[in-house]
């Protein structure tokens, strides 16, 4: 029974194996280790350029490391079939928007695609399921509406409704708080928070260090294409870690809800 | 509530090709009421009326509806796969390759004698606009690259086909290759349409089962790709599709502008914008509209025969300022 679960659920979902990506002769990851544990939020942070969209969509298998290898439950990314590894993946965009004024329930059922053959329609139980997730998600009283009339907190919900219409085990989402009002940031958190649980886990890309500290279980701290620390929150963002990666004194006020609220930069 | 309007759009359509298509049998020099014009196509008499179906009107009319339905179909095909209303098969060259590649047989002459070269070297004019097109723009560049590649096959091709025109032999040859260039469907035969057919339907074919893939497209190339979808592949597969339907067609009728250009895009609104949805509608709206097109200039009294494909270009290129103007407004990509 035991060994049965543990062969379902495998002990890390997704990782990352020294991987190293470069485009010409510019590396933009090097040596980079990542490791998700079903259960898990895991935040990606750093200063901007220094790789974290490409870690995400390498993650998402849409890059192929020049070195290295990415696994999806101890198995080469690869080695699976596009269909099958975007079953498995779910890969929200940042600041994704739809290019055609669709409505939003096409747009969620958009994320069944990878479960249908070519010739078949969504079934009742597609359907339902979306249903589902657009009521979880907080979508259903837009589903009539087009895409392209949501605000930007009602977009990216709809966008994660659409993810996760795929029924990823891994969610990978590249700053889906970014332009979001403090409502609906940590809205989008709880839902992201709400998905890492049995065998989900989840990797968020996050500029904000206290939405990190307070929602990850743990964090990656990339810069200039390099892995700088990982570990529990409160653990790489120290101030020592932040000045040296962001140039930016912090103050650090631990807690219940931690806060850390940048003072001055240091250069 | 959305869903029954497919089967419906669909009925509405094929209705108004098969009243066009029944109306472009009857109208003419010699005026025949619909009703005995069918049933002369199938009987063995030669009287004159009969001659005048099979021989006249029977391949102008299946042309119509085979090239409109090709351009129609491509014209949505396009634009899903570009993602922008404004994109059309003639954008990629493949209508300019193929007018380029069956005026340098006309040119050459070699039409008069072996007609079925016209076809086949508008096809592979097409053919190799778009691979050039394609080589241009790169096989995972953006959609503005692809666009501006275009433009700069088009003017390859309209270049040579100044050169031609520059060159020809004399004022007839001059006044035989424009004409051909401005789109028409009348003298056609029954061997023009098995000429354009093969081409055509496999061009047709290759866009069977696009649909999702253009849908998945909605949410852009990215997040299509992490959908399962081989953006590579599909491109690759749109354009030859596009190619070889359009280039068959090119060289049957000449450019006939527009239509692949108006048609989704008038269409689009009753399918919900989705693209898998637009695709076989506007296959149906862009028959009905070239029969309405090659109908009008039938019937429009001028001094001498108007072509069809001046027609659609004198409707189609103010409503495309439109579009220019309403998508600035509206700031949909």
């Amino acid at each position: 029974m035991v060994t049965d679960s543990q062969a379902s659920v495998p002990e890390q979902l997704l990782v990352a194996d020294s991987v190293r990506v470069q485009r010409g002769k510019r590396v933009l990851l090097d040596e980079i280790n990542v490791e998700v544990s079903p259960n898990e939020l895991v935040g990606l942070i750093g200063p901007n350029g220094a790789g974290k969209s490409t870690l995400l969509s390498t993650l998402a298998g849409l890059n192929t490391p020049d070195a290295g290898c990415v696994l999806l439950k101890n198995k080469p990314i690869d080695d699976y079939t596009p269909s099958q590894r975007a079953q498995q993946l779910g890969w929200m965009e940042q600041l994704s928007a739809a290019h055609w004024p669709v409505s939003v329930r096409h747009l969620v059922m958009l994320g069944r695609i990878p479960y249908l053959s070519r010739w078949q329609s969504p079934s009742d139980k597609d359907h339902e399921l979306v249903h589902d997730i657009m009521k979880a998600t907080d979508c259903l009283t837009l589903q009539d509406q087009s895409v392209t009339t949501l605000s930007g907190g009602e977009l990216t919900r709809v966008m994660l409704a659409r993810t996760l219409a795929s029924e990823p085990s891994v969610l990978l989402a590249d700053e889906p708080t970014a332009a979001l009002d403090i409502g609906h940031q940590l809205q989008t958190m709880d839902l992201l928070r709400a998905f890492c649980t049995y065998d989900r886990a989840c990797v968020v890309v996050l500029h904000d260090l206290s939405l990190a500290a307070r929602y990850c279980d743990r964090i990656y701290l990339l810069n200039d294409s390099h892995m700088i620390a990982s570990g529990v929150p409160m653990a790489v963002l120290n101030t020592d870690n932040i000045r040296s990666v962001y140039g930016v004194e912090i103050s650090v006020q631990n807690g219940e809800i931690p806060s850390l609220v940048p003072l001055r930069r240091t250069q | 509530m959305r869903v029954s309007t497919i089967p419906f759009l669909h009925i509405v359509l094929g209705l108004a090709v098969i009243t066009l298509a029944a109306l472009s049998m009857s109208v003419g020099a010699e005026s025949i009421d619909v009703l005995t014009s069918i049933s002369r196509i199938f009987s063995d008499s030669n009287d004159v009326g009969a001659v005048i179906m099979r021989e006249v009107r029977l391949p102008r009319t299946l042309i119509a509806i085979i090239a409109g339905a090709t351009l129609g179909l491509c014209g949505a095909a396009m634009q899903g796969l570009l993602r922008n209303p404004l994109a059309s098969p003639g954008l990629v060259g493949s209508a300019s390759g193929a007018a380029l590649g069956a005026v340098t047989i006309l040119y050459f002459g070699a039409g008069v004698f072996h007609p079925q070269s016209v076809p086949v070297a508008g096809m592979l004019g097409s053919l190799l606009a778009t691979a050039i097109v394609y080589l241009l723009a790169g096989r995972d560049s953006n959609v503005t690259t692809l666009i501006l590649a275009g433009v700069a096959v088009n003017a390859m091709a309209t270049a040579g086909m100044s050169l031609l025109l520059n060159f020809a032999p004399s004022p007839f040859a001059v006044r035989e290759l424009v004409l051909w260039t401005l789109g028409d469907l009348s003298d056609r035969s029954l061997s023009d349409v098995w000429m354009m057919l093969p081409c055509t339907l496999i061009g047709w074919c290759l866009l069977i089962g696009v649909g999702r893939q253009l849908d998945a497209l909605t949410l852009g190339e990215r997040t299509a790709q992490s959908l399962g979808i081989h953006h590579g592949r599909l491109r690759w597969r749109v354009f030859i599709a596009v190619s070889l339907a359009v280039g068959a067609s090119v060289a049957t009728t000449g450019m006939i502008g527009f239509i692949g250009l108006v048609v989704p895009h008038l269409l689009r609104p009753f399918v919900g914008y989705e693209p898998r949805r637009l695709l076989w509608v506007s296959a149906l709206g862009g028959s009905a509209m070239l029969l309405a097109a090659d109908i009008g200039v039938r019937l429009i009294p001028t001094p001498t025969a108007m072509k069809v494909g001046v027609l659609t270009s004198i409707v189609g290129a103010p409503f495309f300022l439109h579009l220019i103007l309403r998508s600035r407004r509206d700031g949909y990509r």
